[in-house]
């Protein structure tokens, strides 16, 4: 029970700091649609709590190239939220633009970036740990960290990449586990509340295009002949389909470029509906506390219960989206890899 | 002034947000039917064979995150409404 107390007074404390910066800036009404755009998008810097009209936010760098001026590096409290100008340069709505409007490329640090450095760092961190501690005592049983992440890597291998795969998935091995840790840790981060969390990395569908991407191109890569066979010339399909006008032919290949798109959706779209509801939740307090205080206080208790709820909930979702990319992906390494057994079941 | 003046100076975007909201919930309603048929049908079969318990399992959760997805569909097309 005290655990769940504990639990109950972390979540308050992170409604609290949410509360900070959602009603007390500078006497606005509030905005529940403004406010959960705010929280989902990515920024130049690190917002973390506004204490009466005073921002607290950790600033990023900007790093801005345009063919003519060449880089442009500075971090983002010089712009002061829109009301100077750095180097020709002005922010306005989370979007810089020139003054001069010259053609230039943004590659600054933002806030989902710097959570991309901070989910590869510990990656790295425990990885390498962990991979070092084989290395070194090949027989000798699991210990610490590589006990506990023992029984993943073994999921993994045994119930993902070997299944799905079938002969040769030791060759793919290495990318699945980068992809499911990788998917993985930026779900949970993405649920902490404050600092090194808050990011909306997966839910971000830039992200999830380049992690979809890298299994298309891998897929195809690997890709054998009889895998193009079945998509140009489908067996067992009666023969109108595919002579005058390829009907089965064009399906089949729409379904190869539809079939990492809808892994970029799924993933995005998950993580995104979380973040929506948990922060609606939340939003739900505000907007009873604008007709009543005592609706609001008591509205707070249910909307603190459902999103205490909600963020279990997510707990799961951010693992079971893994393993659903992961798995994904080794079935279409798996289709793209098949070669004809006859006398071997298919799966 | 003709209907067609009329209906030109009408504001439709509060109805374009409300049919967006409808479209996102008819969307959930299809996957919530889904997943309810992938439940019934991994409950019984966990039923009659309680062996087979941790395959079913996983397969139902990769079943279940298909048609999800295709909920998320309508959810993304219902924002995209919203926000654009």
């Amino acid at each position: 029970m005290r655990i769940f107390s504990l639990i109950f007074l972390f979540f308050s404390v992170g409604t609290e700091i949410v509360y900070g910066s959602a009603a007390n800036g500078d006497g606005k009404k509030f905005n529940a649609g403004d406010f959960i755009v705010h929280h989902i998008k990515d920024a130049y810097d690190w917002h973390i709590t506004t204490i009466g009209s005073h921002d607290i936010s950790i600033p990023l760098p900007v790093i801005l190239f345009s063919p003519g001026n060449g880089f442009d590096i500075f971090l983002s409290n010089r712009f002061e939220h829109g009301k100077t100008v750095v180097n020709g340069y002005r922010i306005e709505h989370n979007h810089i633009i020139a003054e001069d409007g010259r053609k230039f490329y943004d590659i600054s640090i933002t806030k989902n970036v710097a959570s991309l450095f901070i989910s590869v760092f510990i990656l790295l961190f425990i990885f390498i740990k962990v991979a070092r501690s084989y290395l070194l005592n090949p027989n000798k049983p699991p210990r610490g960290l590589v006990n506990a992440l023992e029984p993943v890597l073994l999921f993994i291998r045994d119930d993902i990449a070997k299944p799905s795969i079938g002969a040769g998935y030791e060759k793919y091995l290495p990318y699945l586990m980068t992809v499911f840790f990788f998917i993985w840790i930026n779900n949970m981060l993405g649920l902490i509340p404050i600092f090194p969390g808050g990011a909306n990395l997966t839910g971000n569908i830039a992200t999830t295009l380049v992690l979809a991407l890298f299994t298309f191109i891998i897929s195809i890569v690997v890709s054998k002949k009889y895998f193009w066979l079945h998509i140009f010339n489908p067996p067992g399909v009666p023969i109108w389909l595919k002579l005058p006008i390829p009907l089965m032919p064009v399906v089949e290949f729409m379904g190869v470029i539809i079939r990492p798109s809808v892994l970029m959706i799924r993933l995005f779209a998950n993580i995104l509906a979380g973040h929506i509801i948990i922060l609606s939740f939340i939003s739900l307090i505000f907007i009873f506390a604008a007709i009543n205080t005592w609706l609001g206080l008591s509205v707070s208790a249910i909307s603190i219960a459902f999103s205490v709820f909600m963020s279990f909930l997510e707990l799961l979702v951010a693992f079971i989206q893994a393993y659903v990319f992961t798995i994904l992906s080794a079935i279409y390494f798996g289709m793209a890899t098949e070669v004809p057994h006859h006398n071997k079941e298919h799966h | 002034m003709n209907i067609g003046m009329i209906l030109l100076e009408i504001d439709f975007t509060p109805l374009g947000k409300g049919i967006a909201a409808l479209g996102a919930g008819l969307g959930a309603v299809g996957a919530g039917l889904g997943i309810g048929r992938i439940g019934q049908g991994a409950l019984e079969a966990m039923a009659r064979q309680p062996e087979a318990m941790n395959d079913l399992r996983a397969n139902m959760i990769l079943t279940a995150a298909l048609v999800e997805g295709a909920a998320f569909f309508a959810m993304v097309i219902g924002l995209l409404v919203l926000f654009i």
